[in-house]
């Protein structure tokens, strides 16, 4: 057989998602991407802190809306993107195990629960006010009540190591954030962000809003420190940042968003050693929320 | 119909028909203040490690009501480790048994009360019928519903194996010296935490008394520990290397402050900042009941409430009205001796406080506002502030955005619930908020719409053990009250995902 082929694959052009749409970097850049073996996979865009900006706007604007509409309604949509996942799960299965260096079974097996993690949260949207919610008991006459409500845009800084990061985790600190009502700006993956930029053609298809997810690839150091400082950011998410990341060191970032008291969601102790196929618990849901109470007389 | 109701000429008309007469609480039932204190740790008072002194005064006269020690870098690691080495213990301790040292401490805390409150009142310059009527109760309230907490942990969903954090760090303000111990305490060690607190360096001889209280209660040694001092022992307690939980009651600034210094350490952190509430007011609000409102929303403590309704926001159509019958009710409250039962506004809580207060409305003036307040006089000692309200306030004006914390309230105006709720929300705060309305779905619909973690419609500054409190925004993080104000004092099983 000849060394050209008789027919030659589609490359694919991977973009940003921001507002509901694919722009390119503002910088025009792109960094290679390779997979386990070091083999160039594609080129992602070299995301900038404007597209963070960019995307942080977009974040904002959709947050009316997104927090606006029913929890029944935000479980539709996030069993939506479930369904469209399982429609694309062989391509999902082929990134990740490009992105991770794993084999088929294992990557597949990965994708699947990354799928039945969409089930999970969008089952619990209509479920997260009862469990944290609460009618209290004071003492007189008053109606009380305490109801959780989103913090409004969180900044996520999403797994760069451990066993399914590139995906199944991604997916895990995004939807226990939009589940609730918050609308996310999201710094993939900087080795592996290929998974990460597919989901945002997943959801583009899924009747999730424009702005609700934004996803940016790049260098964690460009983009973790905007989120962080950003005055329009309420709430961040530290998954991802490690010690090695220098500007995008968790420390840093966490002492960044002491200017604005963002409310911070620290790395665990050891991010790299994470197992994302560990059930997730309530932790990630609760941690974007405000607990608003109150207060009416009762009388005649 | 009723056959009794009073035609309008039999209502007695408006003005002082009779004066007051003094009803003096004894300063003496405050029991005896020492001349100087030193610190409580490990079950004991002590001295500082330093000679430096810092004296606290009754903000109604001016004198000098004791000496207190300006707590040092050692005195806060000798509280840490006293607070470290009784944590294995008490947290050891089944729950059940925790529950009755708090039910004593509340129990001992009821029975002192009046000295508590009389003392509070002395050192704070609030009203005795505040903390009689008010601060006492709460105390008391929240370390019973606390109590009750502490056997029962299993079930407050946090997981399924909470765990105390270690040994909490709490720095308190001045503005309700015994309530926001109180806050801090009970559910610090419902939970298991062994604590060190610091009371405000203007505020510290209630804290130094409860002390006293865990004595009586037979509190183990070291499970709770009390140093005084400023701002510098603060930055001491909260910068301790071997503090797991840092708690802070106070302002945004120093807030902030501490967020930065706790960045990358994985202690625990939550924050009861600043606030600028919104209290607003629609054409169809009762009227009495909404001045009633405006006036417990911003005059009580002096205005010294984080959370107190410091923006009057009135719908235009009944500006006029609303302002009058404020006016007539502002001309009824009575300024003077805290210690006197028919007092409602007591002293300012330090000449620093006075002073900021004293810039921030002379800035509403030059930034042209209209000044009002009623015709009173003022003790010729003592630091006092009258009941002020501005009017022709605009949104950019500092005293529309910066926390004044005393006694002044800035009225806005707006014509429809949308742009009320775009001018509620336009600060970096969100502590609170109140609406005064007839009308519920569009009560429902204003607090949905508030960024503000407390909503008070058809009412104001109700508090309850029961009830979550804290804010939305700059306000801080964290929730104190109810089941929610467990979880800043818990860790629960390791995070994988």
């Amino acid at each position: 057989m000849s060394e050209i082929a008789t027919r030659l694959d589609v490359m694919k052009t991977y973009k940003l998602f921001v507002g509901g749409k694919f722009p390119r970097s503002e910088s025009g850049r792109v960094y290679e991407v390779t997979d386990g073996k070091g083999q160039w996979l594609a080129n992602a865009p070299l995301g900038t802190r404007k597209d963070t900006r960019d995307a942080v706007l977009a974040a904002r604007a959709a947050v009316k809306g997104w927090a606006g509409t029913t929890a029944y309604n935000r479980g539709q949509v996030l069993y939506r993107v479930a369904e469209m996942l399982q429609g694309r799960r062989e391509q999902f299965a082929a990134e990740v195990a490009a992105a991770e260096g794993l084999g088929a079974k294992k990557s597949a097996a990965l994708v699947d629960q990354a799928i039945d993690r969409w089930v999970w949260y969008a089952g619990w949207t209509d479920k997260v006010a009862q469990i944290a919610g609460a009618a209290n008991p004071v003492a007189g006459p008053y109606f009380n009540l305490s109801v959780p409500e989103p913090t409004g845009v969180v900044g996520i800084v999403a797994p760069q190591a451990g066993y399914g990061h590139s995906f199944l985790g991604l997916v895990s600190v995004i939807a226990p954030a939009i589940a609730t009502g918050n609308t996310v700006v999201v710094a993939a993956a900087a080795n592996a962000p290929l998974p990460a930029l597919s989901l945002g053609e997943v959801l583009a298809t899924s009747d999730v809003p424009g702005g609700v997810v934004n996803i940016i690839s790049g260098r964690t150091a460009d983009l973790a420190p905007t989120l962080a400082s950003h005055q329009d950011v309420n709430a961040l998410d530290l998954t991802g940042a490690i010690a090695a990341d220098g500007p995008g060191a968790a420390a840093v970032l966490e002492a960044a968003a002491a200017d604005t008291l963002k409310r911070v969601l620290r790395p665990a102790v050891d991010p790299s050693a994470q197992d994302w196929t560990n059930a997730p618990g309530t932790e990630r849901l609760l941690s974007f929320l405000e607990t608003k109470t109150v207060w009416h007389p009762m009388g005649q | 119909m009723a056959k009794n109701k009073k035609t309008e000429a039999e209502l007695p008309k408006s003005g002082p028909l009779f004066d007051y007469a003094p009803a003096p609480e004894s300063p003496a039932a405050a029991g005896e203040i020492a001349t100087s204190y030193g610190h409580f740790i490990g079950g004991e008072f002590v001295d500082s490690s330093g000679s430096e002194a810092l004296k606290t005064v009754n903000p109604a006269t001016e004198q000098v009501l004791a000496e207190f020690a300006q707590g040092t870098e050692e005195d806060v690691e000798r509280a840490v480790k006293a607070a470290r080495k009784a944590f294995g213990d008490w947290s050891a301790l089944p729950g059940s048994e925790r529950a009755k040292y708090l039910y004593r401490i509340a129990r001992i805390i009821q029975e002192r009360s009046r000295e508590l409150a009389v003392l509070e009142s002395i050192d704070n310059g609030k009203p005795i019928k505040e903390t009689r009527d008010f601060d006492l109760p709460m105390v008391a309230a929240w370390f019973f519903y606390y109590a009750g907490w502490a056997d029962k942990l299993d079930y407050a969903g946090f997981g399924p194996n909470p765990r105390p954090v270690g040994v909490a760090a709490q720095v308190i303000p001045w503005n309700f010296p015994l309530m926001m111990l109180a806050w801090k305490i009970a559910p610090a060690l419902a939970t298991g935490n062994t604590v060190v607190l610091k009371p405000a360096e203007t505020t510290p001889l209630t804290a130094l008394r409860f002390a006293e209280i865990c004595r009586q209660a037979g509190l183990p040694k070291g499970v709770v520990n009390i140093i005084t001092g400023d701002g510098r022992t603060g930055a001491a307690l909260t910068a301790h290397p071997d503090v797991n939980k840092v708690a802070f009651t106070g302002s945004t600034n120093v807030g902030r402050s501490i967020a930065r210094q706790l960045a990358g350490s994985r202690k625990k952190l939550s924050l009861e900042l600043g606030g600028k509430a919104a209290n607003i007011v629609f054409d169809d609000a009762p009227i009495d009941q909404a001045v009633e409102g405006i006036v417990n929303g911003i005059f009580f403590n002096q205005g010294h409430v984080c959370c107190a309704g410091s923006r009057l926001l009135v719908q235009e159509s009944i500006q006029d009205e609303l302002l009058e019958a404020l006016k007539r009710r502002m001309a009824t409250l009575r300024l003077g001796d805290p210690l006197d039962k028919n007092t409602d506004i007591g002293a300012i809580n330090s000449a620093a406080q006075l002073a900021r207060i004293t810039e921030l409305t002379a800035a509403g003036e030059a930034e042209g506002a209209e000044r009002w307040a009623p015709a009173c006089e003022l003790p010729s000692a003592g630091y006092w502030f009258k009941p002020t309200i501005f009017t022709g306030v605009s949104q950019a004006h500092r005293i529309a955005q910066e926390e004044i914390f005393g006694p002044v309230l800035s009225v806005l105006t707006f014509r429809t619930p949308d742009e009320a709720v775009a001018k509620a929300n336009n600060t970096p705060f969100g502590l609170s908020a109140g609406i005064w309305t007839e009308k519920g779905s569009r009560i429902l619909w204003m607090a949905d719409k508030l960024k503000a973690g407390v909503v008070w419609a058809n009412t104001f500054n109700k508090f309850d053990p029961t009830s979550p409190f804290g804010g939305y925004k700059e306000s801080g993080y964290g929730r104190e009250g109810g089941r929610h104000g467990l979880e800043p004092y818990l860790n629960v099983e390791a995070r994988d995902v």
